[in-house]
């Protein structure tokens, strides 16, 4: 059938306030993610809880791009999977994204794309907007019209579900910082998506609609790259060596951009150092060497360039090297898919390089935790003298989350175990002499000393082969294993350093343990298995390696499912690696298409087993 | 023992012997070139009187790799992984740039696995000595070919080497590279001013030394070898040190020597050795010298090439003087107020 403005009525859903998908098909490259964070802003400045998820391709410009925006007066701003609003802006998906839109939904569409083979359905309400003879009345230069044209799709929805014009209009000019000769068109553009509303549409009839809330004024909207990047600016990194990779990049250039702001001598020198590599081997052996020098040191990568990484990692384990790699999960394996997330580095990570090596590995659950662990991860590194990994992962650290309000961070920073020249001085005096790799507190770390250090034993040849206690090269059996045993003992020490677990409720029969970015959807999906008389508790593992926490959490509970967002169920398997005589109780879930986790891919596993549906 | 006794061991500005500059005993092969370029390093930082304790040895991996632990025992090293040591470096240096940064690398670990890091670095123009230790094969895995070996040149099997070589002067010269020099392990007279002045260069300066493997690159068919390269040395210059602090005007007649000045005040003395004309300032002088040389089959030795005026990797990075890694917490947080200010953006 033909495209038709106006609207085709259909099946209408009951009214429903603050509490919908909206689902936005646009085609990337097209500036759509300026239209789609107005949108989104707007919400969240009107007090609704909200999220947004950006789903796009590995691509510059062309291919089909889709963002997700969930508000939830109750506060499940995790993915959902179908759609109560569906604005299709883009030709190629035009057929498939009317499939999406929920039965009883909405599906806004571009009348002036030729697409074929579109059946409307009935039991939608379909509103055709002409948008390409809107945008053609708000400007006549051509080069922004595209861009214009998703502004005329804020209008329609603003207007539809009646976004507060104040706060929208203000979000606008905060999106544009402000320049009104940007600001300008755009305004225009979005009074006539509106207009158009009001003079072909009765907005009253449209069953989905806004108002304002006061759920989140103590709250930001921010991506975990951006949160993690401040983390470490404000824990305190000086030296970044990177080699871009998505969905990593943001990491450092965030870090870049605060840092440049924020990390300036008076005389405008720069009090940081980020260091574009070659390769990511370069990355992280230039990071290993700023570690060992004294500075706070990260690099921020993706799964390929974590791959790369493995020979520098061993190293940093066994030479005791303070660093921290940032890695931002994507889709595997290989080049996999990069656009799209997932938690398939948990293993990789944990055990980087040839040997015997384990890393502390610190799993953030959110942005807030991106910010935190900053600080936390250069800390660790610091005290236990080794590699940290952090494992991000594209939805926490490309997509815009609702977050608490981030707090200034007040805790010292821990520099560990650094002896300086009057130190040592202090250390002879006792009658003492000092080593580099000899166990002195019975904590399995050592004391260190920064190159430049003016004492005679402050000196030492950092190096990857076989040394003992004394640095000294050594092929002889006891050295060997007097070091390789000392570190298994700092790894117990790591243990009771790490983020502990976060635990909701306690008592129930049934547990869930997750990590990572799922923590967007376990409230949803504790609500949504109490509604089926299913109650459950969570653990969230927070990192590796675990703590009793997790022992006890499996032991007080009949069953326990252990999600994970890959294919192979990688957690269940170093939960029950871990915990041989409990893995009758564990039940593996997974979610691995690449998606944003949804409340759905916990709850449908969960009730299948629990109720046998 | 009595204060004459002392008075007669000598000893450097600083008041240090040569022994304080030495390190571990070598385990390399009798004989071997790299033993002697440790000598020359431990020569160069007593006459320029640094103290050992303001050092970082940087090295990767290979024979050539294991000599930062045969001199400067009171400085700390870096023996990194194979062809790692151009990172490290940089991410140490960066950290730290008081830190006098010297490395010993080999031709497998700069021109083959290194290869990326070797060249990245020479862009960068990081302030290091960069010392390549180059004997044409692979000496801890006995005898293959490295990526310098010269084409046509024999293993001790007899096997010929059938690709072109990777000449890393040449190399670092395309690259930016501001300080190359190349020099025999044996040449005490000529590598060690070069040493010295290398270590007072603002930027990267890069000494390919030959340095014959006794073991596997000694015999008849090595371009290699002692007997060869003594045979095809051809000294550019005969090269002099004139440290900073001895301002003394080098008496010699117009058009025969050439003073370089360093950035400390310090000089390099070139006085010209042959007939050939060669300006150590032009980057286009240099590589037709080393494409001719190449073509001719000669070693030339001595300095290539030299850049005083071009900026480092520090002040590209616009460092603050104090090193990074010495920055306290006070000078690393930001303010309450900063991150009252960052925080608003997202509300």
């Amino acid at each position: 059938m033909a495209f038709e403005n106006g609207v085709k009525k259909g099946v209408f859903m009951n009214q429903m306030v603050n509490d919908f998908v909206l689902n936005i098909g646009t085609v990337n490259g097209s500036g759509s993610q300026s239209a789609n964070t107005i949108i989104l802003k707007s919400l969240f400045r009107m007090g609704i809880p909200v999220g947004g998820k950006n789903v796009f391709p590995s691509n510059i410009q062309g291919l089909p791009t889709w963002f997700w925006v969930r508000a939830s007066s109750k506060g499940y701003t995790g993915r959902r999977k179908d759609a109560d609003i569906v604005v299709a802006m883009n030709p190629q998906t035009l057929v498939e994204d009317h499939k999406v839109v929920k039965s009883g939904g909405v599906f806004i569409y571009n009348t002036d794309l030729k697409v074929e083979n579109l059946k409307l359905r009935d039991d939608v309400t379909n509103y055709g907007v002409p948008f390409k003879t809107l945008v053609d009345q708000a400007t006549t230069v051509a080069k922004i019209k595209k861009l214009l044209t998703n502004i005329v799709y804020v209008g329609v929805l603003a207007e539809l579900l009646e976004i507060d014009d104040e706060v929208l209009q203000a979000t606008l000019v905060d999106q544009f910082d402000g320049k009104e000769s940007v600001v300008e068109p755009n305004r225009k553009a979005m009074g006539l998506g509106r207009q158009y509303v009001q003079e072909n549409f009765k907005k009253s009839e449209f069953p989905i609609k806004v108002q304002k809330m006061d759920k989140t004024s103590q709250k930001m909207m921010i991506d975990g790259n951006t949160a993690g990047a401040l983390g470490l600016v404000f824990g305190g990194a000086s030296f970044a060596a990177w080699y871009p990779i998505t969905p990593s990049s943001s990491l450092v250039e965030n870090f870049m951009k605060y840092s440049a702001q924020l990390r300036k001598t008076e005389d405008g020198k720069n009090k940081f150092a980020v260091v574009q590599a070659e390769d990511e081997i370069s990355s992280i052996c230039m990071v290993l060497g700023a570690g060992w020098a004294g500075a706070r040191s990260f690099t921020a990568t993706s799964g390929p360039g974590l791959s790369l990484m493995q020979e520098a990692a061993g190293f940093a384990y066994y030479a005791e090297i303070p660093s921290v790699i940032w890695d931002v999960q994507r889709v595997g394996p290989s080049t996999g898919m990069p656009t799209r997330t997932a938690q398939g580095d948990i293993m990789l990570a944990l055990h980087s390089s040839h040997g015997d090596t384990k890393h502390p590995v610190l799993l953030p659950g959110s942005p807030k935790e991106c910010f935190e662990f900053g600080q936390a991860a250069l800390d660790l590194a610091d005290r236990l003298q080794t590699l940290v990994h952090v494992l991000s992962d594209l939805d926490i650290g490309m997509n815009l989350w609702m977050e608490d309000d981030f707090q200034y961070p007040d805790k010292p920073m821990d520099r560990g175990k650094i002896l300086t020249e009057d130190q040592i001085n202090q250390l002879n005096a006792q009658g003492k002499h000092y080593y580099r790799y000899m166990e002195v507190d019975g904590d399995g770390i050592p004391y260190r000393t920064l190159p430049g250090t003016r004492h005679a034993q402050a000196p030492y040849l950092t190096r990857g082969s076989g040394h003992g206690p004394k640095a000294q090269y050594t092929e002889k059996s006891d050295e060997y294993q007097d070091v390789v045993d000392r570190l298994v003992r700092k790894w117990e020490t790591a243990r009771t350093l790490v983020p502990k677990p976060e635990i909701i409720g306690q008592g129930k029969k049934i547990g869930v343990i997750s990590y990572g970015s799922a923590s967007a959807v376990m409230k949803e999906s504790i609500d949504l298995l109490s509604a089926q008389k299913i109650e459950i508790d969570v653990l969230r593992i927070r990192s590796i390696p675990f703590n009793d926490d997790v022992k006890n959490f499996i032991h007080n509970h009949d069953r326990v499912y252990v999600f994970d967002l890959n294919r192979d169920g990688q957690m269940y398997d170093l939960i029950r690696l871990d915990y041989p005589d409990q893995w009758q109780k564990l039940k593996s879930i997974r979610h691995y298409d690449g998606t944003p986790v949804t409340a759905e891919s916990i709850v449908e596993p969960v009730l299948r087993t629990e109720k046998g549906l | 023992m009595t204060t004459q006794e002392v008075n007669q061991v000598p000893r450097n500005k600083i008041n240090l012997e040569k022994k304080d500059y030495v390190g571990g005993v070598s385990t390399l092969c009798t004989g071997c070139g790299h033993d002697q370029i440790t000598n020359h390093i431990v020569t160069a930082f007593y006459n320029l009187s640094i103290n050992p304790h303001d050092v970082a040895k940087m090295s990767g991996i290979g024979c050539s790799s294991k000599t930062p632990g045969y001199f400067l025992s009171k400085a700390h090293g870096f023996n990194s992984m194979h062809g790692r040591m151009a990172p490290v470096s940089t991410g140490s240096k960066v950290a730290n740039q008081h830190l006098i940064h010297i490395g010993v690398s080999g031709d497998g670990d700069s021109a083959s696995i290194g290869f990326g890091g070797f060249a990245h670095l020479m862009r960068r123009n990081l302030p290091m000595t960069y010392i390549v230790a180059n004997n044409g094969v692979y000496g801890l895995t006995k005898g293959q070919f490295s990526a310098t070996a010269d084409k046509g040149a024999k293993l001790k099997s007899g096997e010929q080497n059938p690709f072109e070589n990777i000449d890393l002067c040449t190399m670092a010269l395309d690259l930016g590279c501001t300080f190359i020099a190349r020099s025999f392990s044996g040449d005490a007279k000529q590598l060690v001013p070069l040493l010295q002045a290398a270590l007072k260069h603002k930027g990267t300066a890069l000494i390919d030394v030959i340095s014959p493997c006794v073991t596997f690159n000694n015999h008849d068919g090595s371009t290699k070898s002692f007997s060869y390269v003594k045979e095809h040395d051809i000294s550019l210059q005969e090269l002099g040190f004139i440290p900073a602090t001895e301002a003394i005007t080098v008496d010699y007649a117009e058009g025969t020597m050439e003073v370089v000045q360093l950035p400390d005040g310090s000089q390099l003395t070139l006085k010209k050795l042959n007939s050939r004309e060669h300006n150590v300032h032009s980057r286009l002088d240099a590589a037709k010298l080393l494409y001719e040389s190449k073509e001719k089959g000669e070693l030339l030795t001595g300095l290539l090439y030299i850049d005083e005026t071009r900026s480092n990797f520090s002040d590209t990075l616009n460092l603050c003087d104090k090193p990074l890694a010495h920055l306290t917490e006070k000078e690393l947080r930001p303010s309450r107020e900063a991150f009252s200010k960052v925080m608003k953006a997202f509300k």
